[in-house]
Parts: C-alpha cells; structure tokens; sequence
C-alpha cells in the first residue's frame, strides 16, 4: 500500500528525518511513536504533501509520488486527521465537510439540500448528531474532530494518518475512534496513528515504528514488544543500563515553598498534586503530552486550570494570572525559548531587565546604574560568555541565550524557578554548565521545578521525581527509587484509565489522589 | 488571530458542556446575536430613511430617490470587489486610485468606441488587481502594503495619462456609452440595473459556488483551508482580480454618467468601500460576511449623506463625522457580538 524508503528531510540547522523507511500494508494499523523532536511530525508533514523530501522516495499502491500540496496527497488517497483540529471554525459543519468537493447541481451551483442530507448521514454514521448548518465553532472539539474524521473518511481515502485525534476527545468519542478504526480496516484501508496514549497504540494498532532523533529504531509486531521494551526504544535507554542519582542528599526538611493541589485542566491534567521545598529539586517525569508542560503551565499561570490550587509559602496564588504568580515569586523558563523566550534583536542588558524592568524603575523611570549592578552580577554570576551587555542576545550561543534567560528570571528573585526543557538544544558543555548552575541554585535555597526529557538529566538533576501519565499522577519517586529503571516502569506501568499496575513486577506508588480526583471528572462524561 | 481565539473559547466552553449539543438558552443567544450581525445595518437603514421621510419633504421624492441610487450605484460595484477581499481576510487600499483610473481610460477609450471604452479599463485594472494578488499570495507581502502601492501607482498612471490632471477627457454624449450611464430603464437608471445584477451574480458566486466557499475558507482559517486543499493562492488572486475589475468597471459606468473622465475622483473612496462593507456586518478579520449587507452598507452611507445635505444648516463636512462615528459604532457592536458569540 504505502512503502518509504530512505526520506530525509532537513531544516536550516537540523536534520529533522535521516533515511526512515515505512511501510503500511492494506488494512494495517501501524503506530507511529517517538519522543519530541523524533521526526514524527515531519515524516507526516512528508506524506501528506505540505513539505516535500530532500531525499528518499514515496511509493504508494506501486507507483513513486511526489506530492506539491496536501490536495495531491488527498487525490491519490492520503488523508490525514490532524492534532489541531484543522478547519474552519466560522464556516458551517457542512461546509465545512464537503469543501473542495461539494454537490453540484445545475450551473454548476452547490446543492445544499443533499450537501446537508449526505452531512447528516456521514455523521450519524460516526455517532454524532448536530444541525449540520450550524457553524463548526458551535460545536465541542470533540465533536470538530470527529468532523474532521467524516470529511477524512468521505475523502475515499486509501491511507489515512491520524495525528494524535484522541488528545482532544472524550472516552466515549475516542470509543467511536476506535470502532471508524476497525471499520476502515475491514475494508482494507491502511491507518499511521501517532499517538503518546500506549494504551491506546496496544489497543489498535497491529505492528509499530519507533522513531528517535530523526532516525528509525524499530519497527514490528506491536504484540510482541512489552511496554517496557517500547519507551526504552523511544527515550533510548537500555535497561540495566541505570545508574543511581547521585544527588538526594539535599535537606528535605521544611515546609513545602511551592505547593499545587489537584490541579485540573480539561483533556489535559486530571488532579496534578506537586510540593517543592526550599532547596529541592523535583523533576518531572513522563513521556511527551503526559502533562509535564501543562502542570508548569498551570502553576505559572500560563495556563489556567478549572481547578485545583497554587499555594508559595503557604498562601494561595490567584491561577490563571502570570503576573499574580511572578508576584508570588514563581517563574517559569519556558520549553519553547525562541518563540516564548528570549528577544533577539535587545541587547543582552535589556533582555536580562526585561521582566525586572518595573522594579528597576523609580516614577516610570528606569533607573540605569541599577540595571547596570543588576546585569553585571548575573553575567558574572552564572558565567555569561558575551563580548558585553550590549551585545545582540541572537548573537550567543544556545547555552549562553539560556542563561540570559535564567538571568532574566533571577533578577526577578523568585521563590520557586520552573525548569522546562532547560537543556534543550544546547551543546554539551554547556548542558553540564546550566545543569550546575541549577544545582547551585538549589543550593542556596531555590526552589527548582525541573521537566527534562533525558532520563539522565532528569535522574541526576532531581532529588525527587514525580511521574505524569496522560495528565496524572502515576508514582513519585524518592531518594534511591530515582532511578532509570523505575522511572522506565512508572512510565510505561498500564493506564491511569484503570489503575492497576499489573505490568510491573513490583508494585509502584499509584497515587490514589489520581484516580480519586478523576472520578466526578469521568462521572460528567458519561452525561449523554 | 479570531481563529485562534475561537479554538480557545470552544475548549473553554467545552469545558463546562460535555455533549457535541450546546444548551438551548446558548443556541438561542448565538442565532439572536447572528441574526443583529447580520441584519442590523438594514434595521438602521429602514430607520434612518423612514425618520428622513418623516423630517424632511424633499427626502422621499423620486428625484432624490433616484438621484441617491445612481450615486451609490458606483461605490456599491466596487464595495462589491472589496466584500469577496474582506473575507479573505485582506484589504485593497488601491481601489479609489483604479475607479478614477477607470474612468479616465473609459473616457478617453469612448472615442473610439463603447466595446472600447468597458473594455481598456477593465483590463487594466483586472491586471494591477491580478499583479496585487500575486504579490500577496506568492509572493507573500502583506495586502495593506501591495494594494498601498498600487494605489499610488495607478495614481500616478492617471497623472500622466491626463497631463498632471489638465487634460479632461469628454465622452461623446449622443453615443452608446454615454447612454449606458444616463439611460433609464422603468424610470431607474442603467447603472443601478447593473449593479444590481452584478450584486445578483456576486451573491449567488460568494453562496452557491465552490469558490466562494474557498473564499470563507481561507478567511475563516488560511491554514486549515490549505491542508483541507483549497486552492489558497489562487483564492487570493481571483478575489484581488475581481476587486480591480469591480473598481474599473465601476470607474468606466461612472465616465458615462458624468460624461468625462474626472481625474479628482475616488480619492477616498477606498475608504468608504472598506467603510460600507463592514457597516453591512463582514468581518474585518476575515472569514465571515455577504454581499446584500454591503449593498445596504452602501446606501446607508448615502443616506446619511443625503440627509446631511437636506439639513441646509450644516455643513457637509459633517457628513464624515456622522459616517466615521456611524462606523465606529458598528465595528464596537461587531466586536461586542463577536465576543458575546465566543463566549457562549
């Protein structure tokens, strides 16, 4: 059906996909799983025609394709169902179903009379009932995806790829998913599901490929691979391989300086409980959409939560509000650093007094000689390299532009410091650098929320580990638990929809709380 | 932006209603506040005409009548253009320019015949509009620059043509052209019967046709509309095409009214395009809107006009002030609609 061979494709500065071959049967489900920046999304983009290869060829059902735009991969039968739901919110749900193939009747005009007919119909089919000549947007987004769905199926395709449908959906939809799934494989139609979600990939996907770092790792039955096997081959860790923390041994005494409480963020958190003390590191540990960047969110006020509480120091913190939580003393160094982060055209001085700025200023004034004592500590203090405060911050180096970001939250004095990904794209020496820098601060009695997707990182960084599973809490480890086999097996242990961890030999720390909070949560589902 | 918004207020609202249906209360509100989108400038402009009716005996006569429909007849054929470009989510700021370019060409052109005199400044302005859709859709520079600059230049081609604006050209008044402006037809004027079949053939285009489906499609989400395979580009360049050719078209009817081309025309106008269009309840960001509300948008302007002129006291200067505030008024209210209708 769909075989690739040896495509790559790379972007100014990266190699996003090297030589991955794929290929898709009639009828396969194949699972498509990697961690972020595996070249999931690129090998997608490849196959349904918004980018176009470097090298390496398509073949689909026997001939080579090259496809200049997503309308020449629907014509020759890819359809794709994307994260986001990709439609036009204003336009109505027919509209929006049939667009580019609408009915026509005589002069060539649409006909809305069987447009809507044949809409009501492609839905019903899919469980969903709504006024097809209501607009998209009036709808849920559970049920946008599963319009999203119809207009892939409608589509005759003969290979669809679904793109995380399930992040956005309810139990009862994602069952819905699952029987189009098994419908579209009776009739011989081939399916790439990506998805974070193991229990799902287990419950309907036949065979797997494993992507990491742009490359292909594995590629097989999905029967045959235990859980275990499977996020070692995505994180790229062996198992045996593990070593023991080395830290932990800082005071773990002390009244917790950052305390969330069951925070609750639709379709993404389910009852989140994390507490920092003073002088601690807890990293946060889990695969790529499990929560860890919403629950930073959320208590940085990034991202407001439909319930649940931040306390720092004991006292509640308005959620939802970024400035309530830098007042409070939380600051949150983003995953994202060019686009959520550093201003590359300010200077480093200025980008370092950016947040710090109104409390620099006296009447609306800021006062210069006090940015000047305030930036050259910094520079010093966590070794900036730069040819001077005025240099251009687009001029330095990853690691460098990090810490004049981490700068730019210190001169904020915060109580607690979220970490996300603060290694990310960064050399090596410099990794090891921020990552002291991190310990140092820590030391000196910061609180330190650290997320990291290198196991080691994560392992060596933190003196306690909170591990995150479809946006729950699935175990903490402590002390000498923090270790790459148990955080292997927390991750991978069976889904937070049941709560049982029968996969793993010994039994792990499932939170109750998790699966406690989730129940009034479940209970509003099954509303019809 | 307003898409991105949208997709938040759903999971927000989604948040609170579990099920694809919304609560009746909220469906109700959506269709009330839909429905004062859609058909409040033709409440305003029902009002306004029956109050000027009422105030002044002049108002209502056939002669103003027909004297204000004719006049709005040529700002409502490119008002016309500047509907499909709106709700893409772009803007033609080059249109005043190309209506007095237009009608320059089509005056000029009348020597030598009508075919010629519709003809020139339909191509030429069907072909700044067609380089201002493909500057914007392939080569990606933003709509208010592109169609800045053709403003600008089609100004300067009307300069040179008529001699830095010296040189007036006279449209033969016996001939066919001449006629088309100053006919009537059942006691209306030729220009008002084309723009409304053109509004006709506008509407059912923008309703009934995959291409007006396009149309709301790349306004309402650009990206989606690409990877749903509509053709973006080319959506793009047909609307901007047709904004030239309405604005030309619009230029040349014009001429033959007047019975020359007068180069001080439609500066401005693009404004007032822009102006009436959103009056009429388009979206500004794209996306959302029709062709009828723009006709009516049109015609309330001129009645406000109308009405200004009929108040012998003051002065016609005002009648910018009463559109600006008039128009001020609408987006606050479009704005206020739009956020009530997320929040729901």
């Amino acid at each position: 059906m769909l075989s690739v061979t040896g495509l790559t494709k790379t972007f100014p500065g990266a190699r996003a996909l090297d030589g991955v071959d794929l290929s898709v049967g009639p009828g396969e489900v194949h699972a498509l799983i990697g961690e972020n920046g595996a070249g999931k999304s690129t090998l997608i983009k490849l196959l349904t025609g918004v980018y176009r290869p470097d090298a390496g060829e398509i073949v689909l059902q026997g001939r080579p394709v090259r496809f200049a735009t997503p309308l020449e991969a629907q014509h020759a039968g890819i359809s794709t169902i994307y994260q986001e739901v990709n439609l036009v919110p204003l336009m109505s749900v027919a509209r929006n179903l049939f667009l580019g193939r609408e009915p026509r009747g005589r002069l060539g005009l649409i006909d809305f009379g069987r447009m809507h007919r044949e809409a009501d119909e492609a839905l019903r089919a899919l469980g969903l009932r709504v006024d097809v000549r209501r607009p998209l947007r009036s709808l849920g987004v559970g049920a946008q995806q599963m319009v999203a769905l119809a207009r892939a199926m409608a589509a005759d395709a003969r290979l669809v790829v679904m793109d995380e449908p399930t992040s956005s959906l309810e139990p009862r939809e994602v069952r819905t998913l699952f029987g189009v799934i098994r419908a579209l494989r009776e009739r011989g139609i081939a399916v790439i599901y990506v998805s974070h979600r193991l229990d799902e990939l287990y419950e309907v996907c036949d065979t797997v490929t494993v992507l990491r770092d742009g490359k292909r790792v594995h590629t097989g039955l999905l029967a045959g691979l235990n859980r275990l096997s499977l996020v070692s081959l995505m994180l790229g860790r062996e198992l045996g391989e593990a070593r023991a923390a080395t830290t932990g041994a800082r005071a773990s005494g002390g009244e917790p300086v950052l305390e969330a409480r069951d925070l609750t963020v639709r379709h993404s958190l389910h009852g989140v409980s994390v507490s920092v003390r003073p002088g601690e590191v807890v990293g946060l540990g889990g695969l790529l959409g499990s929560g860890r960047s919403e629950t930073a969110r959320a208590i940085a006020g990034a991202l407001p939560p439909d319930s649940g509480q931040v306390l720092v120091a004991g006292l509640p913190v308005r959620t939802g509000s970024t400035p309530a939580a830098i007042r409070a003393g939380i600051s949150l160094l983003p995953e994202d650093r060019k686009a959520e982060g550093i201003v590359p055209g300010l200077s480093v001085r200025e980008n370092i007094a950016l947040a710090a700025l109104p409390g620099l200023a006296r009447f609306g004034l800021v006062d210069d000689a006090r940015v000047d004592r305030v930036v050259d500590t910094f520079v010093k203090r966590l070794r900036i390299k730069t040819a001077g405060p005025h240099q251009k911050v687009g001029e330095l180096s990853g690691g460098n532009q990090q810490k004049v970001l981490l700068a730019r939250w210190l001169a904020m004095r915060p109580k607690v410091m979220l970490l996300d990904e603060p290694t990310r794209g960064i050399d090596v020496g410099a990794k090891a650098e921020v990552r002291r820098l991190i310990d140092e601060l820590a030391d000196e009695g910061l609180g330190v929320v650290l997320i990291s997707s290198d196991m080691e990182e994560l392992i060596e960084g933190s003196d306690r580990v909170v591990v995150l599973k479809d946006g729950a809490v699935v175990a903490e480890l402590t002390g000498t638990e923090v270790t790459e086999e148990r955080l292997l097996r927390a991750i991978a242990s069976e889904g937070t929809r049941a709560p049982e961890p029968t996969g793993a030999p010994e039994p792990l720390e499932v939170a109750e709380r998790a699966g406690a909070a989730r129940s009034p949560d479940a209970d509003r589902r099954d509303r019809p | 932006m307003t898409t991105v918004e949208t997709g938040d207020s759903v999971g927000t609202r989604a948040g609170s209603v579990p099920t694809a249906e919304e609560p009746p209360g909220a469906g109700r509100a959506e269709r009330l506040s839909a429905l004062a989108q859609r058909h409040g400038a033709l409440v305003t402009l029902i009002l306004v005409a029956a109050a000027a009716s009422i105030g002044f005996d002049t108002f209502a006569t056939g002669d103003n009548l027909e004297n204000m429909a004719v006049s709005s007849a040529f700002l409502a054929v490119v008002a016309l253009g500047m509907t499909f470009v709106i709700i893409t989510g772009g803007i033609d700021l080059s249109v005043g320019s190309l209506f007095a370019l237009g009608g320059v060409l089509a005056a000029w052109g009348s020597q030598y015949g009508t075919a010629v005199a519709l003809l020139l400044p339909l191509a030429v302005c069907g072909l700044i509009g067609l380089v201002n859709g493909l500057l914007i859709a392939r080569a990606r520079l933003a709509p208010f620059i592109v169609t800045l600059a053709a403003m600008l230049l089609a100004r300067g081609v009307l300069l040179s043509v008529t001699d830095e604006g010296s040189t007036t050209y006279l449209v033969d008044e016996t001939s066919f052209f001449a006629r088309l402006g100053q006919d009537t037809l059942l006691g209306i004027g030729v220009p008002v019967w084309i723009t409304v079949a053109l509004f006709v053939l506008g509407a059912v285009a923008l309703r009934r046709s995959r291409f007006g489906q396009y149309v709301y499609a790349v306004g309402g989400n650009e990206d989606a509309a690409a990877l749903m395979g509509a053709p973006v580009a080319r959506t793009k360049i047909a609307v901007y095409t047709l904004s030239g050719l309405c604005a030309g078209l619009a230029g040349a009817l014009n001429a033959a009214w007047l019975v020359s081309g007068v180069t001080i025309l439609g500066a401005g106008m693009e404004l007032e395009a822009i102006s009436a269009v959103v009056i009429g309840g388009t979206l500004l960001t794209g996306g959302f809107g029709f062709i009828s509300g723009s006709l009516v948008g049109v015609l309330l302007l001129k009645v406000i006009q109308n009405v200004i002129n009929q108040i012998g006291s003051l002065d016609s200067a005002y009648q910018q002030v009463v559109s600006g505030a008039f128009l001020a008024v609408v987006v606050i209210a479009q704005t206020w609609l739009g956020r009530r209708r997320r929040m729901l």
